[in-house]
């Protein structure tokens, strides 16, 4: 691809080991910029909220959005809904950093993603598998998500979609390679990117975890199974100190090998977001755009 | 030889890759306890500065690192890197290392749809590619700072005595020219304190 895709991917890159925190205001995103966000996801309503209120959610209203890119010196990124490429063009006429393209909004097509390869700002994507995730690697996205359940949370799909996308690209990798054809196949994917993860053992572009992460715990434990940095959604400021779990969570994603400096972070930091779990919910919305 | 590389946030994997490339022993230095006493050279990644400069200052490693510099160790900053070891920053002051006496201006280019890949000239190698990404450049410089790179006529690389700052990121590209660049100018850097 062009040179727009790398520079878009390395982006990415530059985010690797840090926490994307989603903000509704600029005084959030203040907070989240000094508690240490490597960037902001700025929305109208946090998941827990979307989940509360149900009805259709949508892009957020851009002049919100320029406000927190006015507030902050780091990336600002904000969701539009899956398949709904006009918003995206919006998005990129005030010059966003990075497009969600995301199940947490309400799809606004239930066959076509976003052809992002026609954009010239970033998309990042969710995948609960390594076949989504390489079908939007191929629509261009240059960053991949685990999409979790959004506003619970609950951590527990999280880790099994990162799982499932390292388990599938182990057994990949492991192929001999006149088997990787039917792999594509099956994983409804090109040749091509079936190669290229055979050959590396990853995904050609930043894997991050998100949905449901609500602890240091928790970041640390998706950076052990193989995340490279984090998305925080309503775990930071639905809580108790949201000033607090913000800096806390931040350095668990530095420190997710030391168990000892997680474990100082991880006092006191007042209650957690109360959350659902996966069993009480209705709405799965990891279950949008495959 | 042996160097750090500052991996609080950012992209560090890619330093060490290229470092490795140029058969270098280089190894995380991720908190206090980790041997930042017994190395020859430190590269500060790209990143978010301001997750970094914070990391810095929990993980009690911005004293020891300032000391270090002051005392002559060779440390490569690109793009954030660049930010943390400036004197000054143009906009909102952070207070930085303080190992190189210029000012730079954050995000210098705009958002990320200003990001771009170039190549052009750098002092002593020739072309090389160049990829900013919501990068910095250097805005002044005092009189005892080698300027080592202009594109479309700002100020993109330089360095003094012991330090080395890009505002690209040479750790992105195949090109390991700049590494090569360090690398010798610690071997120089050693030969002279001895």
């Amino acid at each position: 691809m062009n040179n727009r895709y790398e520079l878009n991917k390395n982006l990415a890159q530059m985010l690797k080991g840090g926490v994307i925190m989603d903000v509704t205001t600029p005084e959030q995103a203040k907070i989240a910029e000094d508690a240490g966000a490597c960037a902001v996801m700025a929305l109208e309503r946090i998941p827990a909220d979307i989940r509360a209120a149900g009805g259709v959610s949508r892009m957020s209203d851009p002049k919100m959005i320029r406000s927190i890119q006015e507030a902050v010196s780091i990336p600002v990124m904000a969701k539009v809904r899956i398949g709904h490429f006009a918003e995206a063009q919006i998005l990129q006429a005030i010059e966003i950093d990075y497009i969600d393209e995301s199940e947490v909004l309400s799809p606004a097509d239930d066959v076509f993603h976003i052809d992002k390869t026609k954009f010239d700002v970033p998309f990042v994507c969710g995948a609960r598998n390594l076949g989504e995730a390489l079908r939007r690697i191929s629509e261009g996205a240059s960053m991949i998500r685990t999409k979790g359940e959004p506003g619970t949370g609950d951590v527990v799909q999280a880790v099994r979609h990162l799982r499932i996308i390292n388990q599938q690209i182990r057994s990949i990798q492991n192929m001999p390679e006149n088997e990787l054809f039917n792999a594509a196949k099956e994983l409804q994917v090109s040749h091509e990117l079936v190669c290229y993860v055979h050959k590396n053992g990853r995904l050609p572009v930043v894997n991050f975890a998100a949905g449901g992460v609500a602890t240091p715990a928790d970041a640390a434990l998706m950076m052990q199974l193989g995340a490279e940095g984090v998305f925080v959604g309503s775990g930071i400021f639905k809580s108790g100190d949201p000033k607090k779990r913000a800096q806390a969570i931040v350095k668990a994603v530095t420190n997710y090998n030391d168990p000892e400096i997680l474990a100082e972070i991880s006092q006191d930091l007042g209650d957690a977001m109360v959350g659902i779990n996966e069993q009480e919910i209705s709405l799965l919305m990891a279950e949008r755009g495959v | 030889m042996r160097i750090g590389v500052l991996s609080l946030q950012g992209g560090f994997a890619e330093h060490i890759s290229s470092l490795t490339k140029l058969n270098a022993e280089a190894f995380e230095i991720r908190k206090k306890s980790d041997p930042i006493g017994n190395i020859d050279g430190l590269i500060i990644p790209g990143g978010e500065s301001t997750v970094m400069r914070k990391l810095l200052i929990d993980t009690e490693l911005f004293d020891p690192i300032k000391s270090l510099i002051r005392d002559g160790l060779p440390v490569f900053g690109t793009c954030a890197g660049m930010i943390l070891l400036a004197k000054n920053t143009a906009d909102n002051p952070m207070g930085g290392f303080d190992g190189i006496d210029i000012t730079v201006k954050r995000n210098a280019y705009g958002r990320q749809l200003s990001s771009f890949m170039i190549e052009e000239e750098f002092a002593d190698i020739g072309r090389i590619p160049m990829t900013f990404i919501r990068a910095p450049y250097i805005t002044t410089v005092r009189s005892d700072v080698r300027i080592l790179a202009i594109v479309n006529g700002t100020k993109v690389a330089a360095e003094n005595k012991n330090i080395l700052v890009t505002a690209f990121h040479p750790e992105l590209t195949e090109d390991l020219s700049v590494h090569q660049y360090f690398l010798k100018k610690i071997l120089m850097n050693k030969a002279y304190f001895r």
